[in-house]
């Protein structure tokens, strides 16, 4: 009995979780005030979780861009279509891998500190002390934390899409000798501006909501112990990877 | 007494916290412009009682006045209109880490006032003089001492010029210096700021010289109140083993277990 009523707890515990993430973004949005002291806020949160996610970005960007033009290039080659590898790289880093990637990169850095500043907020009470100052802390500590997500992800995505095309400019014209009026011509040619490009513009917002919005929610029901907050963060990285992953599928199919 | 420093009372108040029982039938009187000590044994619901009268813990029965005001019958806005009146000073000072001292006391300022910056500026250097840390208006929380830091915690908590100051296990942990600090600047603040204040504490050689009133609260309700001097009279086993010190008594040292053989002899059924 108890054995099946654990296993019913099991299968609830993530609809009940999901139910519980969602009262907790209706709340936040209802409390959404936009101040001058509110708007300063937001901006030093996009400083934390955008700038300083730049090192990672721009590596993890540079390096995509290397790998998937060396793979491409040698693979298209054996069909004698080497000039397309530019439209190729363009198209997969806009559509799919420039929002996927640098949503899980952002995750990764940005997402779990924000889990873990919360979760040490709530542990060392300073949400209870401001609170207690008639302070709101789902609009002193949470709104900027969703709104900087939302504004950092797609511009962190625009740097990632920049630095993988480098990559892959490094490669096939430096590298390989391919032709670089050809690269950039094929690319041009072929990557239309709303369709491969806006959409992928428009997964990096939903994305960016997504991963800002499973942060702050995991950080501020996170215990408050030690070993609290560490799962929290863990649960953020976790989290994040499958529902971005997942959206991204169902994304892609309206899109299409 | 004005109402911007308001008596407590709690009437016959009943909290339950996740099944048990915390407070039952307690009844409190808190006199206005004097300070209070709120004593009593670990977890007997001293913080409890903070919680009450702060609103953010609502009693199963009973009720919560604050000056003319019934604390648990409020909401949101009323809340929040309350707690500005209110100065918090909590256990482990609960500064905010990113923010400097200054920051951290001017943030109640910049949040409910709407002074320009410079007057703020000037509010806020005078709060921190009053604590003795005008000086390190700049640094950090992470950059001072626990003592330090609960004197910013202070500044910031009276930074609103509070009616009513509560105060959360002021002197726990602190050295003798600190501690003496600590004690003078709540007896100074009470006294400036004609607040009633409310200490939490359990450190029965300090309150003497800190509190006017004292009640003990253990076994979920009110077993002694008076002044202090009256304490030292009672003959309540619970206010006495409290007050000297005594391991065991109606507060029992050991928790509850089975007897000592039973659980020798039962090692590897443990396991």
């Amino acid at each position: 009995m108890n054995g099946q009523a654990s296993g019913l707890d099991r299968l609830l515990n993530p609809i009940r979780r999901l139910g519980n993430a969602g009262l907790f973004l209706v709340t936040a949005f209802s409390r959404m005030r936009f101040s001058r002291l509110q708007l300063l806020e937001t901006l030093r949160q996009v400083y934390f979780a955008g700038v300083r996610s730049l090192v990672i970005i721009v590596t993890g960007g540079f390096f995509v861009g290397l790998v998937l033009t060396l793979q491409t290039y040698d693979t298209l080659s054996r069909f004698g279509a080497a000039d397309a590898v530019s439209t190729v790289l363009a198209l997969s880093l806009f559509r799919e891998l420039g929002p996927v990637l640098t949503t899980l990169l952002f995750a990764g850095r940005a997402g779990t500190s924000i889990t873990a500043e919360i979760g040490l907020m709530r542990a060392t009470e300073q949400l209870d002390a401001m609170d207690l100052m008639a302070i709101d802390p789902m609009e002193r500590i949470v709104q900027p934390r969703l709104l900087a997500g939302v504004l950092a992800v797609p511009a962190l995505v625009l740097v990632f899409n920049v630095c993988a095309i480098l990559g892959g400019l490094v490669f096939a014209v430096f590298l390989m000798g391919a032709d670089p009026i050809a690269f950039w011509g094929n690319m041009q040619a072929t990557v239309e501006l709303w369709r491969d490009f806006g959409h992928g513009m428009l997964k990096a917002v939903a994305f960016g909501f997504l991963a800002s919005w499973l942060a702050v929610y995991y950080g501020w029901t996170a215990r408050p112990t030690s070993e609290g907050v560490a799962l929290a963060t863990t649960q953020t990285v976790i989290a994040t990877a499958i529902t971005v992953l997942i959206l991204d599928f169902v994304l892609s199919a309206f899109m299409l | 007494m004005s109402e911007s420093s308001p008596p407590i009372r709690l009437q016959n108040v009943t909290v339950r916290l996740g099944g048990r029982v915390i407070l039952e039938d307690l009844s409190l009187d808190i006199p206005a412009g004097k300070v209070t000590a709120v004593m009593g044994p670990s977890g007997a619901g001293k913080t409890t009682v903070m919680r009450l009268v702060t609103g953010q813990l609502k009693p199963e029965s009973g009720q919560v006045w604050l000056g003319e005001q019934r604390v648990d019958q409020m909401n949101g806005k009323a809340l929040n209109r309350l707690r500005r009146g209110i100065g918090v000073l909590l256990q482990n000072g609960a500064l905010f880490t990113d923010l400097t001292c200054f920051d951290n006391v001017a943030l109640p300022l910049r949040e409910h006032t709407g002074l320009p910056e410079t007057l703020i500026r000037r509010l806020v250097l005078l709060k921190l003089q009053a604590v003795g840390l005008r000086g390190a208006a700049d640094l950090y929380p992470r950059e001072l001492s626990g003592g330090m830091n609960r004197r910013v915690a202070m500044a910031r908590a009276m930074a609103l010029d509070p009616g009513l100051m509560l105060y959360d296990e002021p002197f726990a942990g602190l050295d003798p210096i600190s501690l003496g600090v600590s004690l003078r600047l709540i007896r100074e603040i009470t006294q400036a700021l004609h607040t009633t204040s409310v200490v939490i504490t359990h450190d029965v050689g300090e309150i003497n010289k800190l509190a006017d009133y004292c009640c003990i609260i253990s076994d979920r309700r009110v077993v002694a109140e008076g002044p202090p001097s009256s304490l030292d009279q009672s003959d309540h086993p619970l206010v006495r083993q409290f007050l000297d010190g005594q391991p065991d008594g109606p507060v029992a040292f050991h928790y509850p277990a089975p007897t000592m053989n039973e659980d020798m002899l039962s090692v590897g059924e443990r396991q």
